[in-house]
């Protein structure tokens, strides 16, 4: 067995081994467990991008870019063990799509000298760059969305959210906690009652949440969850009739999964994104014409244009232009992490490169530095129809509350630059 | 003709109730601790450590530690995960209060620890059996996630309620933080894993040990011929918790480095301890250790050869290889529900017989 074991492993470690002029963005993936639904798309998405600019660029910079896949299960110890199985040399980048598992990685990415990108999830301190150097969050963060929810609230609300009522509904994990802090700090400021409810992962029970929502009546609910916990909460907020057009869910919370079992009584529900949704893109006809259309889209192209699969194409399209910047910095298109980490640095994405690239008005601008790792952190809303079965954006880009998040991100990353003796480096 | 006992001749009492009463056995015991503490560790790289044998290693401590209570005591336990849980926030909390003293102390406390709050869930084991019991210990798993998760104080007020372990070292030597050699971490496992294997073998062939197993057996029998049930049940639920405690303080000081209760130590990591004791086969060290390699490595196995070796998509290869190992569960509880300990039992009479059997 271990004889056999060991041959396998060898075996698995020469086929892993890319060829030396490709460049390595090792994908962690899930399409199994209580997360599939939404995993499936998110990866689909990341796949399909990077074969696109394969199939009609040649790569970036003459470099293909590689991305095999390797499944965690949104499972921390397999996201450990994935990590290690991937940890070549030649492995620039890691987005394992999970919060749990990026907590493992902050600190073993930055021993390797390898660059963790966390699109929308992860560690929300993780943008101060002084100390997180191998951490990237943007577009946006957690804190980002809980300011943007509440903002958009106080619009609907002219401007004040005084003795209002809002409740929380979260995944028990460190996913679904990222964002209590900074609602408490907000429900100080502009004067409103939070009632903090955690769903227990993966989340398909929660009458009792529901039940106590009922009986407390808040005036709105936000929701942080992920996988069946998404379709759960929205079931149960149907069943006892709460409004829909009241109830917000953060970005991974907004996909076509989680609304459709609830049927027409899901109609209304709002959910918070970072990027355009639908195929209405320019980019969309050159995904038919050199992925879709020759069978190479991942997963048989089923989820193409879903709101997840289109976070899932965001994320990688910000990997894409962050390697094209490295390569321009360092002079070869045969980058490694040590440059690529400096070309997100130096990452500028303007509205006019997402026209170019065929995605006009599908995220917001992006500029980074050495103190910015996390971006602007604006998020705009999106509203389900449920007669169309499609999400309509329903505001601009809105800014989050600077003011309450930035304390809070000093106050977070001094602690853990503490906690593990790092020393700013970038002022 | 070559595994014989022919000419391996007892002159003492001692001699005749060694662990391992054939000369071959002792020689290939030997041979591999000293292949396991001065051969692996320098040849060992981060992927055989992290993603192999530490986990195996502690989950090996662990089965061991349910293995106790379950398979010697016969009292059946659903709280691993919880009891884990209890290790792993002890050594946080006290490696943060108390930087200075040695991780190993810690881990130890956290033991002792995890022993104090497994007695105390192991007091209705007084009044209620089999079922019942693993109800009420099924209340322990979820009241201890629970209080991980609702009360800040054990994860030190972090925001996200993860708790992170801090760099530590042993004699110089990093053990945790993510800049720890492969070797460092290989080898504080492994020299866990066999003394407590040590202590569990030596426990349960000795007065403790026999308690337990008239408990097992028949409780009322043993108590008419004067074993306490208080204190027989009561001592294995503090060495079966203590073992576990100290598998969830290198669970998350050293393998994982970072963790959260529900994710980490839920309900799920119960059952797959109870499943590697019942699997690897009841009241047998051998068999914890074996149990845990079947569940561990089983499937970091079948990932490898499906995945990397034959270029399957992860997802159906993450289903084939449930499938498989469900299947291969089956088959081994069917043909020898003694578990693989059993099977290597009945593997080395034959060899004794071979080749001439009766």
């Amino acid at each position: 067995m271990k004889l056999r074991f060991a041959a396998a492993v060898a075996a698995a470690m020469m086929a892993a081994g890319p060829a030396m002029a490709d460049l390595l963005v090792p994908h962690l993936s899930y399409r199994t467990g209580p997360y599939a639904g939404n995993g499936n798309q998110y990866a689909d998405g990341f796949n399909d991008y990077f074969t696109l600019i394969n199939e009609r660029d040649g790569g970036i910079g003459g470099e293909k870019i590689l991305t095999p896949e390797c499944e965690t299960a949104y499972n921390t110890e397999k996201g450990v063990e994935c990590y290690e199985a991937n940890k070549s040399e030649a492995a620039l980048l890691y987005n394992p799509m999970s919060t749990g598992i990026t907590y493992q990685l902050i600190p073993k990415v930055a021993a390797d000298e390898k660059v963790l990108y966390t699109p929308g999830y992860g560690r929300t301190s993780a943008k101060n760059g002084d100390v997180f150097k191998w951490v990237f969050n943007a577009p946006a963060n957690y804190w980002d969305g809980a300011s943007v929810a509440i903002k958009y609230l106080l619009d609907e609300n002219g401007g004040s959210l005084e003795g209002k009522k809002i409740a929380l509904i979260y995944h028990n994990s460190a996913y679904g906690k990222e964002p209590i802090r900074t609602l408490q700090d907000l429900s100080e400021k502009h004067g409103f009652t939070l009632t903090e409810l955690p769903v227990d992962p993966p989340g398909q029970e929660q009458k009792s949440q529901w039940l106590q929502i009922r009986r407390e009546k808040p005036d709105y609910v936000i929701m942080w969850g992920w996988g069946v916990m998404n379709q759960a909460a929205i079931q149960e907020a149907a069943n006892i009739r709460f409004p829909m057009e009241n109830f917000i869910g953060i970005w991974w919370s907004g996909g076509e999964v989680d609304v459709q079992p609830a049927g027409a009584a899901a109609d209304g529900y709002k959910s918070l994104t970072f990027n355009g949704v639908g195929t209405d893109y320019p980019f969309y006809d050159d995904l038919k014409t050199h992925v879709i259309d020759p069978g190479k889209a991942s997963g048989g192209g089923q989820f193409v244009g879903s709101a997840v699969y289109s976070r899932g194409v965001y994320a990688a399209l910000i990997i894409g232009e962050a390697i094209s910047k490295a390569q321009e910095l360092a002079g070869t298109p045969q980058i490694n992490a040590a440059q690529l980490r400096d070309g997100f640095e130096a990452l500028d994405i303007s509205e006019e490169r997402m026209a170019e690239l065929g995605l006009p008005g599908f995220g917001q601008p992006i500029q980074l530095s050495c103190e910015n790792h996390g971006g602007a952190g604006m998020a705009r809303l999106q509203q389900w129809d449920a007669d169309t079965g499609t999400w309509s954006l329903i505001t601009d880009f809105i800014q989050p509350d600077a003011e309450v998040l930035d304390p809070l991100i000093a106050e977070d990353s001094a602690a853990y630059a503490a906690e593990a003796g790092i020393t700013p480096r970038c002022g | 003709m070559i595994y014989r006992e022919a000419g391996d001749f007892k002159a003492s009492y001692r001699a005749d109730g060694q662990t391992f009463p054939l000369r071959l056995d002792r020689t290939a015991y030997w041979a591999l601790l000293a292949v396991a503490f001065l051969v692996v560790p320098f040849v060992i790289t981060d992927y055989w450590a992290t993603s192999v044998l530490v986990p195996f290693l502690i989950y090996a401590i662990a089965a061991l530690g349910l293995n106790i209570l379950v398979g010697y005591t016969g009292q059946v336990s659903l709280g691993t995960g919880g009891f884990m849980a209890v290790g792993a926030y002890a050594t946080y909390k006290l490696t943060t209060m108390f930087p200075d003293v040695s991780i190993l102390i810690h881990v130890v406390l956290a033991g002792g620890v995890t022993a104090l709050v497994g007695m105390l869930f192991g007091l209705p084991s007084l009044r209620i059996k089999g079922f019942y019991l693993a109800v009420s210990t099924l209340a322990a798993q979820f009241f201890l996630i629970w209080l991980f998760n609702k009360v800040p104080w054990f994860y030190n007020y972090s925001a996200s309620g993860q708790i992170t372990m801090p760099e530590r070292t042993v004699f110089g030597v990093l053990v945790t933080g993510p800049s720890t050699s492969a070797p460092a971490k290989y080898l504080v496992c492994l020299g866990f894993a066999v003394i407590l294997a040590w202590l569990a073998r030596n426990l349960t062939r000795g007065t403790s040990g026999r308690k337990w197993m008239a408990i097992r057996d028949m409780d009322i029998a043993a108590e008419i011929i004067g074993v306490n049930p208080l204190t027989a049940k009561l001592t294995s639920f503090a060495v079966s918790s203590f073992m576990i405690g100290i598998a969830g303080a290198l669970f998350f000081a050293v393998y994982l480095g970072a963790a959260e209760a529900s994710e980490s130590f839920g309900i799920n990591k119960s059952f797959l301890i109870l499943f590697m004791v019942i699997i690897g086969g009841l009241g047998s060290v051998f068999g914890s250790f074996a149990g845990a390699a079947f569940m561990v490595l089983l499937p970091v196995l079948l990932k490898n050869v499906l995945v990397g070796g034959m270029g399957w998509p992860t997802d159906l290869a993450a289903h084939i290889e449930l499938m498989i190992v469900g299947a291969l569960i089956v088959f081994f509880l069917i043909v020898e529900p003694h578990g693989l300990a059993q099977l290597w039992r009945l593997t080395k009479e034959k060899l004794r017989l071979w080749p001439f059997p009766h």
